[in-house]
């Protein structure tokens, strides 16, 4: 039975006082276990957040414009792993155009779902997203429909006016081969104001640098860096579908996952024909908590009895 | 974006958080919904497979290194268990085979908070098997020590 003590709002600010006293715990402290992220930036793999654990990161993005001043657009992430089948997580966005602004740009939520037990040679997640942003938006977190650069050159005063509500669904196919990772993401994205459904892809190839682990405990060996190739862009929409007018784009990444729970990533990525930034470069920091949901369920669930 | 939205977005999340974890049962050791059952689900395939790093001498202590990086959050420094996750010098684990070992790991017990472990390539899956497995039982440890 679950005990609720009669002070209630005081022991509410004290538990508060907690999250925040172990929260900053958990920054100072390193965590016990760490992840081996694979370098994309835009596709999926299934490999899913740990059950319980809390990744914060954050990326950057900056792009070239023509027509346009260049930008450096960023973004937050709060992933946490629900259960071993769930990952459920908040983005925070905003950009600055060089020569013009700097605002938020809105959020997203996303949740990533692994309907089948076991792994198999190819794996399926089913992925669906909650969007709530602005026309200034600029991360560049998939491209779908018939995104162009030209879209990207209006004024951020005019830009922000713009609302956009979208549901974004994908279907993430992923294995995991050899040491290799091989991903691809098919995205159908629908405005809920009423716009046709929008299509885009992104797939991605990644390996370690070394399979085996080392016999010591180090940053630099070469199984902590993950090397890949990710390819991703729009395909049109319901009316249009196909390649005209759209926009596509090649980057080679690196992710180095340390032993603490960090992770960092760049990659130099091209646009691959006109329609595309000719040069954007993505780059990234993350860090896994291991032990979040046990540490915030214990303060609010109470003593079992 | 409107605050309230942001608010609403905020709550659902962290309710989400309270709701999924928290105070746990400790596993259970014994019965088909034990994870030690699932061991015994692994397909005679996996069962058969000899691990290609038994004779490497480094696999254990590499093994070890892995093991602190992925396993001990849940499963303990010594490896005995706790509330997330079982004791893997239980004789179920310790007498089970090293390729039944590999097939957990790699499929994970994903309804029971296990991961799956596939991200990791074969070799360092294997150099898991190898420290898992000479961590050796409790019973064997007491005996050594002397104890009852």
């Amino acid at each position: 039975m679950r005990t609720i003590p009669p002070n209630s709002l005081l022991l509410f600010v004290l538990r508060l006082a907690a999250l925040v006293s172990g929260s900053l715990n958990l920054l100072a402290s390193p965590p016990a276990s760490h992840s081996q992220e694979n370098p994309y930036i835009v596709a999926y793999d299934h490999n899913l957040e740990e059950p319980g654990s809390l990744e914060v990161e954050y990326f950057s993005t900056f792009g070239t414009q023509r027509g346009g001043p260049d930008f450096h657009a960023y973004w937050a992430e709060f992933e946490y792993g629900a259960t071993a089948w769930w990952t459920t997580e908040l983005y925070l966005a905003g950009q600055t155009t060089f020569g013009e602004s700097t605002l938020f740009t809105g959020y997203r939520w996303e949740n990533r779902f692994r309907p089948l037990k076991n792994e198999h040679l190819i794996n399926p997640v089913l992925y669906a997203e909650f969007e709530n942003t602005n026309a200034a938006d600029k991360i560049l977190k998939e491209v779908e429909g018939h995104d162009v650069e030209a879209d990207y050159a209006v004024p951020n005063a005019l830009a922000r006016q713009e609302r956009t509500r979208e549901m974004e669904f994908k279907l993430i196919l992923s294995s995991n081969y050899k040491g290799w990772n091989f991903t691809e993401n098919t995205i159908a994205t629908k405005n809920l104001s009423n716009e046709p459904w929008e299509f885009g892809y992104a797939m991605g190839v990644g390996r370690p640098l070394a399979m085996k682990g080392a016999a010591h405990r180090c940053n630099l060996c070469r199984q902590h860096f993950v090397a890949g190739v990710e390819l991703y862009g729009g395909l049109g929409d319901r009316y249009s579908f196909g390649l005209r007018d759209t926009s596509h784009y090649l980057g080679a990444g690196l992710a180095w996952n340390l032993p603490s729970g960090w992770t960092f990533r760049i990659e130099p990525t091209f646009g691959l024909n006109d329609n595309s930034h000719q040069f954007l470069l993505r780059w990234g920091a993350s860090r896994e908590f291991s032990g979040f949901g046990s540490m915030v369920g214990g303060l609010f669930k109470g003593r079992q009895e | 974006m409107k605050l309230y939205q942001f608010v609403i977005v905020s709550v659902l999340l962290f309710s989400g958080v309270v709701a999924t974890a928290g105070p746990q049962e400790p596993p259970k050791r014994l019965g088909p919904g034990s994870l030690y059952a699932e061991l015994k689900m692994a397909p005679e395939k996996y069962r058969a497979k000899i691990n290609p790093l038994a004779q490497d001498a480094d696999a254990v202590a590499a093994g070890g290194v892995l093991f602190e990086e992925h396993c001990e959050e849940c499963h303990g420094r010594e490896a005995m268990g706790g509330k997330k996750a079982p004791n893997l010098r239980a004789e179920e684990v310790q007498n089970a085979a090293p390729g039944a070992i590999f097939w957990i790991l790699t499929n994970g017990v994903v309804r029971k908070k296990m991961p799956v472990w596939s991200k990791l390539p074969e070799p360092e899956r294997w150099q898991l098997v190898s420290y898992i497995k000479s961590l050796g039982t409790d019973a064997a440890e007491s005996k050594a020590a002397g104890k009852p």
